[in-house]
């Protein structure tokens, strides 16, 4: 069988295109590398929506940004990822910052964003009284906000999937051959698998460049850039209502203070080059910077409240631009590349920017005559009123039987995660966020495992944390040879 | 239709102080419910499989789960009612001063527990690596102690192969004994302090026993490993600041962390109760009462204790205070109480005159010996020599109403009389 369309990488980029491509007549499949979608750079991210001002119109990251901004409360209504509009705080503590602050807020009317507005100390305490009063001025973008990233993947590839679309995951391609004669590409994974497909999109992130030379396109080079992030117990008194910008730099939009959309509070990210693309440590010298710099700006921030951390590399390429285009090289592919900050913002736009470039590729895309638009309401405990919780408990009543405390989730959630084939701790942590709370884990992970472990039936010394080697367990009590006590 | 239930005390947490309160409360008559997210009563004592409990409550040597039985049996014997397999959800004060609990289990679904006092007995969590901030990646491998605790003592299963230990808390140690018993290599045991953090015999019997070296002063620097956990970096401390010129790796593929007990106070939180930085506890009166009238607090969840019979000992006397408290008697007295020099806190953090009152303390540093004195409004009204003085072990005083005779404020501390090394030099 020969698919119309392969989309590499299930990310933001490729999973907001399986979305689009979803709603055509078309077999589309999406192949991912890691064990489960989102797992590269769309996982380890801001989560910001952001607000069309950073960047000139001139660029396409601008362009697309601004589209992508516009899309997500009809996407939010029909596939119901947590989003809050909650808008967008850029301050500046001296005159010398406030000249940044009228240049950017210029550049956004420029580029056409509605309703900024430029404000005062008093008028940003007003909108933020968790600012620091030293703040000298700034301005207010409404229209930005906050986004669970990697719910949103979850929810684009789910609704794509109703509507037709494959996913294979583990699938690491390391090799794409184009048959000439039949017209059409066959893409070769590290394990031997091998599909067809008529088209090709390269939406792999940090490793779009592998991809794009194993394929014989354009031989260009992506360089991680690291953000390491710092997220606070939901109970700081440091959360704003705002996701406060700071004036940015030449190489990112600086470090941020995000009220996240579920309801925690996010400092970070950093930005520096990386050598590797699959370092996502953290150092406590960023840990140290990332604070100081956010406590200049919002007050409460304290060490006492991280409950975690994380890194997350971005993929850039020289031109800092995005890189969305048909190869001049490879035939019938599609180059989705460089998607760097603001590409989470843009992806709802890159998908529809693919799918016209699919058809300037000479595809026909025919609407479906019966599209599944909307994703059934997924329950969550956490949101429920305790007469939604009593009709549910009547329904299945592992509604009622919370697993993990702090973030209260039940057990019905975990298994509904796992069926829909999350089956790493990971997987089933970010579907469901069980085990992203304050304790990390310490209460509910072997309670989790179990579940997975019985909904699945891998055995419980077979699961992972995020696939591959990532074993979470050394085998079974008795499996390890005892060494005698030590002579005294 | 959401069951309503009344009762004349709920008891949140069926762990060592739950039990201890809600027996006392039940032997005099009242309606006591405790409510538990476990299958068995009995908190995590279940999973602490090792002995040493008992000595002192029960005056013998006990394993965590036989401890368990006997105050879960004697809960039992007094009328005590167990709600297992249940999260409260909520808990709210009413305006008639009574308490509403929301209750999920997955046997009874949603009901509500309406009570005239209550009891918190949440116990603690353990600090995580997330909340160090320790550096590195983000391998599988890595666990809290009393999480690998579970998995190896409830579910059988062993968390790795080859173990390194942060932390030199008691769970930590209890660990690296089993860990080791279970064929699981323990390569150290890393402490960022100058000395263990768990108690002396645990030192002794769970790592001198068994050659596993501790880095005193030394701290984690990295943990090493994309997939699995393979390496960890460590380097000695100067002034807790890392010397990472002089640091060094250590193959492993599994990281412990035994960094400190946080008590669950999230509930307390959401009913208003007043908490001690210190503790991370309420801040509680000589009758254990919180800030908010019918809310009591006792056990890990108070201030975290080392040893289970003090838990017990401690919720006891709440148990005793809730029963006065219904039977109408007035609040104590909030005379305020200080932890002076070489205290970290004070429980309770109030004082009420001519009522006998036990104190309980951490100290600051490790003494040979060192004097503990009680100051009322700048008399020393009560003294008592300690020896073997370390953070890891609680101090208690107990001082009589006699004493306790006039209002102000009453300042415990600890006054050094000799070092450690002076005497291991003698």
């Amino acid at each position: 069988m020969i698919y119309d369309v392969a989309i590499i990488g299930a990310g933001v980029s490729g999973a907001s295109t399986a979305w689009q491509l979803s709603h055509f007549d078309c077999r589309t499949i999406l192949l991912e590398r890691w064990a489960d979608v989102g797992f590269g750079v769309s996982k380890a991210n801001s989560g910001i929506v952001h607000g069309g001002f950073h960047h000139p119109v001139s660029t396409l990251k601008a362009k697309l940004e601004i589209r992508g901004n516009l899309m997500f409360e009809k996407l939010q209504y029909e596939l119901g990822f947590p989003f809050q509009r909650n808008g967008i705080l850029v301050v500046a503590f001296s005159e010398e910052q406030m000249a940044t602050v009228r240049k950017l807020y210029q550049q956004g009317i420029a580029n056409g964003v509605r309703n900024l507005e430029m404000c005062g100390r008093d008028r940003l305490l007003e909108l933020e009284p968790k600012l620091n009063p030293e703040v000298v001025g700034g301005f207010f973008a409404p229209n930005g906000g906050t986004i669970e990233p990697y719910r949103y993947v979850f929810s684009l590839v789910e609704g794509a999937m109703r509507n037709g679309v494959e996913l294979q995951c583990n699938f690491e391609v390391t090799q794409g051959k184009w048959n000439a004669e039949e017209s059409f590409w066959r893409l070769t994974a590290a394990d031997g698998r091998e599909i067809s497909a008529r088209r090709v999109v390269n939406a792999a992130g940090l490793f779009a460049d592998q991809i794009s030379h194993v394929c014989g396109a354009e031989e260009y080079r992506i360089h991680p850039r690291k953000g390491e992030e710092y997220l606070l117990d939901r109970n700081s008194s440091a959360r704003p209502r705002r996701v406060i910008f700071p004036v940015p730099s030449r190489d990112s939009k600086g470090v941020l203070v995000i009220p996240t959309a579920e309801g925690t509070t996010m400092i970070g990210p950093t930005a520096d080059p990386a050598e590797d693309k699959l370092d996502t440590t953290t150092s406590a010298d960023n840990m140290h910077r990332i604070v100081a710099l956010v406590r200049q700006m919002v007050n409460g921030i304290s060490t006492r409240d991280i409950i975690t951390s994380f890194a997350g590399l971005r993929p850039v390429l020289e031109s800092e631009d995005f890189y969305i285009a048909r190869s001049e090289k490879a035939p019938h592919f599609i180059q989705v590349a460089g998607i760097q900050s603001p590409g989470l913002t843009a992806s709802p736009a890159i998908g529809e920017y693919v799918k016209d470039l699919l058809k300037e590729d000479g595809m026909t895309l025919t609407e479906k005559n019966h599209v599944v638009q909307e994703l059934p309401v997924r329950h969550e405990i956490r949101h429920e009123t305790p007469e939604t919780l009593d009709t549910l408990h009547k329904d299945d009543p592992r509604w009622t039987h919370v697993v993990c405390r702090c973030e209260n989730i039940s057990e019905a959630e975990i298994i509904e995660a796992v069926r829909k084939g999350h089956t790493t701790l990971d997987g089933v942590k970010f579907y469901t966020r069980g085990g992203m709370g304050r304790c990390q884990g310490g209460f509910c992970s072997a309670k989790i495992m179990k579940i997975i472990s019985r909904e699945s039936g891998i055995p419980m010394e077979k699961l992972t944390k995020k696939g591959g080697n990532s074993r979470l367990l050394g085998g079974v009590l008795g499996s390890a040879e005892v060494e005698p006590m030590p002579e005294k | 239709m959401i069951e309503d239930r009344n009762v004349d005390v709920a008891v949140i947490g069926a762990g060592a102080a739950g039990l201890a309160a809600a027996a006392e409360c039940a032997d005099h008559g009242l309606e006591t419910v405790v409510i538990d997210r476990e299958e068995l009563p009995g908190g995590i004592l279940r999973q602490c499989i090792h002995n040493g409990f008992g000595l002192r409550y029960f005056h013998e040597e006990l394993t965590g789960p036989e401890y368990a039985d006997r105050v879960v049996e004697r809960a039992a014997a007094s009328g005590v009612k167990f709600q297992m397999n249940t999260t409260v959800s909520d808990v709210r004060r009413e305006e008639n001063g009574d308490f509403t609990l929301l209750l999920l289990s997955e046997q009874s679904g949603v009901t509500r527990v309406h009570a005239r006092a209550v009891v918190l007995a949440m116990g603690c969590r353990e600090r995580n690596r997330g909340n160090l901030a320790i550096p590195g990646g983000r391998p599988a491998g890595v666990f809290t102690a009393g999480c690998a605790q579970k998995l190896l003592n409830t579910e059988g299963m062993l968390p790795g192969k080859c173990a390194v230990i942060v932390g030199s808390g008691d769970i930590g140690l209890i660990m690296a004994r089993r860990l080791r018993w279970s064929g699981v290599e323990v390569k150290a045991v890393v402490e960022i302090m100058p000395y263990a953090s768990g108690l002396t015999r645990n030192v002794v019997q769970c790592l001198n026993d068994f050659n596993i070296p501790l880095y005193l002063e030394h701290s984690v620097v990295s943990i090493n490993g994309r997939e699995r956990v393979q390496s960890v970096d460590v380097a000695p401390l100067h002034d807790g600041i890392p010397i990472l010129e002089q640091k060094f790796t250590i193959n492993c593929d599994t990281v412990l962390f035994s960094v400190g007990l946080i008590p669950e106070n999230e509930l307390a939180a959401r009913l208003g109760v007043e908490l001690n930085p210190a503790t991370g506890g309420a801040l509680v009166d000589a009758d254990y009462q919180t800030s908010v009238p019918g809310v009591f607090s006792g056990g890990n969840v108070l201030h975290v204790h080392d040893l289970v019979d003090f838990v017990s000992e401690e919720a006891a006397r709440a148990g005793r205070a809730v029963i006065r408290y219904l039977e109408g008697a007035t609040a104590a007295e909030r005379n305020p109480v200080r932890a002076g020099a070489n205290l970290k806190y004070v429980v309770p953090g109030y004082y009420a005159r001519g009522r006998d009152t036990v104190f309980a303390f951490r100290p600051l540093g490790v003494w040979a010996s060192a004097m503990l004195e009680a100051e009322l409004d700048g008399r020393v009204i009560w003294k008592r020599r300690c020896s073997h003085v370390r953070p890891a072990e609680m101090l208690l005083a107990e001082l009589s109403g006699q004493l306790l005779n006039a209002p102000g404020t009453l300042e415990f501390r600890l006054r050094p009389e000799q070092d450690e090394a002076a005497v291991e030099e003698a």
